[in-house]
């Protein structure tokens, strides 16, 4: 077959080129590495964690043995994701070598990986950046060896074709070459990656989800997240600071597509390493980021509170999940930062309908089967929705919210909660004795997600149990 | 016809790659190929009758250490549990030897392709994206550890079962599309399997399904042994014209 033949010459032809490059190449490391440089295993870790700094003043050989992996992980509360990664996480270990040091690297692919990957670092001066040399099949490892010439802050990643499916899937990191002279110290260090998931269903859609290769080619992603899901960078996942203290964010964004407008809410970068190269800006308010780049942002932190980071193309934070938290302690500085100095109501005439909950577009929760579904369901809706205020055992909060444990103004008469929570509610009331007056807010639901939450309460906390249809939240919608 | 295999009437298809000046369709002659995978338990007979390919025999030179690794996992006298699951950790040379003990041979890339394109229905599925997207999640599912008996796997136009969604197979010439150290200003092939720039060269670049199998082709060699790779055997029609070098 002609063709057959064409491709067999080409690659012989290839393989001759490239095999006396390699060798030509070996040699001349191999004699200086063996001899003089000490041997060092890297230190490598996972985001937000950076290894610590190099105090080296020499280079070194410094070995780096990475896994590839696919596995299915968290990639939103409910939502999971088949990630393939470095390392077992996404983004992949951060990597820290010194400018001129020799970096031995070692890619074990595992045998239960279906695929086979490689890596393409950034920091390599050769072909494919590593790619050639490490191309692994499941089950296997591959050697190579480059001289980290350009100190500077890099993406890597796979390049197996589909490249773009093998970096959508989570096959990204950073590896940093630092200066020979170092970076200037400062108090802490954090590793941040922004990146996007394509998945088949919507933001927030539960189960687990397959990669979705249309969005992926209209680059219009139901995720955009720092450090691999949503919610990494949150809660008792926030990064943290004490006031005074230096803190530099090594930032990178594995893509596939988009481009990050880096910004932290209520911080100025004093410094800016300008896409992760020698060229230093200062005071800058957002720096741009793009796929398969990065930045390294300096600033010190003034007050204590807590700081938001975001994507600024905005609606990528409060919709997608771009968003993180550095948590800072210590003394509050009014002159820096006043906080509130005044508070009060304001009423303009006409005043809106008070709506909290999931936005009515917001996609739907899976439907429920049985009872015991639309209870695991419900208990999401109610961290979400609910928590906030009855709190996270239903006993409410004093003077203000409610019981819903155990609580006799709900559990007499269960389906009068359907008309609370879609009317919201206000005035006096009395439960168990005690008499509030506050306003619950209309919770904006849709009618499955009604019928889960109140029987996920129905059925929690010692209440003794009863299920809400969505054919009773429907026949109330009919009746008003 | 040997039993347990179908026959494939002529056809073609168009491959991922295209060489200029090749031909945009390669044309396929009649041939008949396995309706299952092999499995454990046919390749323990072969094993059992040429001992030179038993794991404790096998020369380093045909496998690598990962050869027929999981026949380690279950009792040393039997398959039990494995005995109709697609046998995996197979290297080429042993597949071929396997093929070859059975008189017949390996299929070629241009044979396997074009037989995958087979939906239920019809011999070529054409752009169906369903299809496409169907195949496309089987490859991005970790590998399970427990694989279907090869009669209960999904069966396509030709008859053929579980020719996507189970195991890997091997092929007669992968590495034609072998990538191993290399340029990517040297070949559109490493081009389009190592980085984005490329897939200009490809015909059609939204099929990755199509990428991901050259790409796991060219990954690895004739010893490599496999947890996710099993095979199937063909032979030529008599009478039809020769494919087979
Ligand atoms: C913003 C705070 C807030 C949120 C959020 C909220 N509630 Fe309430 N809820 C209240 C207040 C305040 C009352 C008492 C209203 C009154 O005094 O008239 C109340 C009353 C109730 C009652 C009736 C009183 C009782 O204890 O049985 C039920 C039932 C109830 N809420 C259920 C829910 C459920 C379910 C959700 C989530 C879908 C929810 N609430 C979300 C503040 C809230
Ligand atoms: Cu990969």
């Amino acid at each position: 077959m002609g063709s057959v033949s064409v491709r067999e010459c080409r690659f012989t032809k290839k393989r001759l080129f490239c095999s006396a490059v390699i060798s030509a190449a070996l040699v001349a490391f191999s004699a200086f590495a063996d001899a003089e440089l000490p041997v060092i295993e890297a230190v490598l870790t996972a985001a937000p964690q950076v290894p610590p700094p190099i105090d080296r003043d020499h280079p070194a050989k410094v070995v780096v043995s990475l896994d590839t992996t696919e596995q299915v992980g968290r990639l939103a509360d409910g939502v999971e994701y088949v990630f393939w990664t470095f390392g077992g996480t996404v983004p992949g270990s951060f990597i820290r070598v010194r400018e001129g040091d020799l970096v031995e690297f070692h890619l074990n692919n595992r045998p239960d990986s279906k695929m086979p990957h490689n890596i393409d670092l950034h920091a390599v001066t050769g072909p494919g950046g590593g790619a050639t040399s490490s191309f692994t099949a499941p089950g296997h490892t591959t050697q190579f060896s480059f001289t980290a010439l350009n100190p500077g802050l890099y993406v890597y990643h796979c390049a197996t074709a589909p490249v773009g499916m093998h970096i959508a899937n989570g096959m990204y990191g950073l590896i940093l070459v630092e200066p020979e002279e170092g970076y200037p110290p400062v108090d802490r260090e954090y590793y941040v990656m922004q990146s996007e998931f394509y998945t088949k269903g919507k933001f927030g859609e539960e189960g687990l989800r397959p990669f979705d290769m249309d969005e992926a080619l209209s680059e219009n992603p139901d995720y955009v997240v720092f450090n691999g899901s949503v919610g990494a960078l949150q809660g008792d996942n926030s990064i943290h600071a004490e006031v005074g203290e230096t803190v530099r964010l090594y930032v990178g964004n594995g893509g596939p597509n988009l481009v990050s407008s880096f910004h932290v809410i209520g911080e100025i970068f004093d410094t800016v390493y300008v896409e992760g190269g020698d060229l230093v800006n200062h005071n800058v308010q957002s720096t741009l980021v793009p796929a398969g780049g990065s930045a390294i942002v300096d600033f010190k932190v003034e007050v204590p509170g807590k700081l938001h980071l975001v994507d600024h193309s905005i609606f990528r934070a409060f919709n997608k999940g771009a968003l993180g938290t550095i948590n800072v302690s210590g003394d509050a500085n009014t002159v820096v930062y006043s906080g509130q100095q005044y508070e009060g109501i304001y009423l303009p005439e006409g005043q809106a309908e008070q709506l909290v909950g999931d936005a009515h577009d917001a996609p739907a929760s899976p439907t429920a089967t049985s009872k015991e579904e639309r209870i695991l369901f419900g208990s999401r809706v109610y961290e979400r929705n609910c928590l906030a205020c009855h709190q996270s055992q239903g006993q409410g909060l004093p003077g203000a919210f409610p019981p819903l444990a155990g609580a006799d103004y709900l559990l007499n008469d269960p389906k009068h909660a359907i008309a609370v929570l879609l009317e919201g509610l206000s005035g006096e009331i009395e439960v168990n004795g005690v008499t509030y007056n506050g306003v619950m807010p209309a919770v904006r639901l849709t009618d499955e997600q009604v019928a889960n939450v109140l029987t996920y309460v129905l059925n929690s906390w010692g209440n003794d149990g009863g299920v809400i249809e969505v054919a009773d939240v429907a026949a109330y919608r009919e009746s008003r | 016809m040997q039993q347990g295999m179908v026959r494939i009437e002529a056809g073609g298809y168009t491959p991922l790659f295209r060489d200029e000046g090749g031909p945009p369709f390669i044309a396929v002659d009649a041939f008949l190929l396995d309706q299952y995978p092999v499995t454990n338990g046919e390749f323990a007979r072969f094993v059992a009758s040429e001992q030179r390919w038993a794991p404790q025999n096998i020369k380093p030179v045909f496998a690598d250490s990962n050869y027929l690794a999981q026949w380690r996992e279950v009792a040393p006298q039997g398959l039990e549990g494995i005995e109709n699951q697609p046998v995996t950790n197979v290297s080429w040379f042993a597949a071929r030897a396997y093929c070859d003990w059975r008189g017949k041979r390996l299929p070629n890339v241009d044979e396997w392709e074009y037989v995958a394109m087979a939906s239920e229905e019809a011999p070529t599925v054409g752009d169906d994206p369903d299809f496409q997207a169907r195949v496309l999640q089987w490859y991005s599912t970790p590998a399970i550890t427990r694989l279907p008996d090869v009669q209960d796997t999904w069966r396509n136009y030709w008859g053929v079962h579980g020719l996507h969604g189970v195991v890997w197979e091997l092929v007669n010439d992968f590495n034609t599309a072998l990538v191993s150290g290399e340029s990517r200003a040297d070949s559109e092939l490493e081009n389009s399997l190592f980085c984005g720039a490329g897939a200009a060269a490809a015909v059609d670049p939204s099929d990755y399904a199509a990428f991901m199998r050259y790409a796991f082709r060219s990954s690895y060699g004739a010893r490599s042994s496999i947890s996710s790779m099993g095979f199937r055997c063909a032979s030529d029609v008599p009478g039809a014209k020769g494919v087979n070098p």
